[in-house]
């Protein structure tokens, strides 16, 4: 069993808010992150997969075909957007980081045909990571 | 659904390497120019990892600025700009980056408990990073 690695980057923006919250809660518990007009990032995003190396080929996963599938699935859909806006799975959830690597998780799920998604890390900033790993 | 979230943070502080039980030529061979005797410093990056169900009202682990509290007041202000043989975490061992990921671990536990503490990780230099997990296996 060989994990690979493919890292790769994009920038978007986002505020946090729950409806659910009063205007003074949102501001306590989401500080800088609550102003409604948004901020942005620049997120590095990395998918680790893990499988068999192929005798044939020496692959574990073909990296091209990898890339493909990480622009179609994530990056066209993420990139220079704003997430609470634009992107469907935000339009009722908060776009955090922890739910953001959920979220890419599960655009990827299902999408690869050789190896298997094993961790999707998403940097918010150089000092801000999450990692997930499908656990319910 | 479950996941980790990790922050980094930066602290400076001094040490010197050596073993009242070794000898001096022993401890000069055990731990070379870690054991010249007035000491040297490094900027130690740590890592700090945490896990648990992510809220749905939030959408959090944990919320950040509590992490960020508790690394601060209990592990920042007691080794930024130190030297760690003078703590008493160091009183009876030797401050290497082994022990310090341990202590560092063993206080995050005490008094952090808004998450489960998963791991930390220690960079002494660019060149050298320890990782604790309180004895558990590291997960890749």
């Amino acid at each position: 069993m060989v994990y690979l690695t493919r890292k790769c980057e994009f920038s978007a923006s986002h505020y946090y808010h729950n409806p659910e919250f009063s205007a003074e809660e949102n501001q306590r518990i989401f500080g800088k992150c609550a102003n409604l007009n948004g901020h942005g990032h620049n997120y590095t995003l990395e998918v680790t997969v893990k499988g068999d190396v192929d005798p044939k080929t020496g692959f574990v996963v073909d990296l091209k075909e990898l890339k493909e599938i990480l622009s179609r699935e994530v990056l066209d859909a993420l990139d220079h957007r704003h997430l609470n806006k634009e992107v469907p799975e935000f339009l009722r959830q908060i776009p955090t980081t922890e739910n953001l690597a959920i979220a890419i998780w599960n655009r990827l799920q299902g999408k690869l045909h050789v190896a298997k998604l094993h961790r999707v890390r998403v940097y918010e900033l150089p000092d801000l990571f999450v990692d997930f790993y499908g656990e319910a | 659904m479950k996941a980790h979230l990790t922050r980094r943070y930066l602290f400076s502080a001094s040490h010197r390497l050596h073993c009242d039980g070794l000898s001096e030529s022993e401890n000069q061979s055990t731990y070379g120019k870690c054991n010249n005797p007035h000491g040297h410093g490094h900027n130690y990056a740590l890592e700090v990892t945490v896990s648990g169900q992510v809220n749905p009202q939030t959408g959090m682990v944990c919320n950040l600025v509590e992490l960020d509290d508790a690394v601060r007041n209990e592990v920042l202000e007691r080794f930024d700009h130190v030297n760690l043989n003078a703590r008493r975490e160091f009183a009876a061992t030797v401050p290497t980056t082994e022990n310090l990921s341990e202590v560092i671990f063993n206080i995050l536990k005490q008094c952090f408990a808004a998450a489960h503490l998963e791991k930390v990780r220690l960079e002494e230099t660019m060149m050298n990073s320890f990782e604790y997990a309180g004895g558990a296996e590291l997960r890749v």
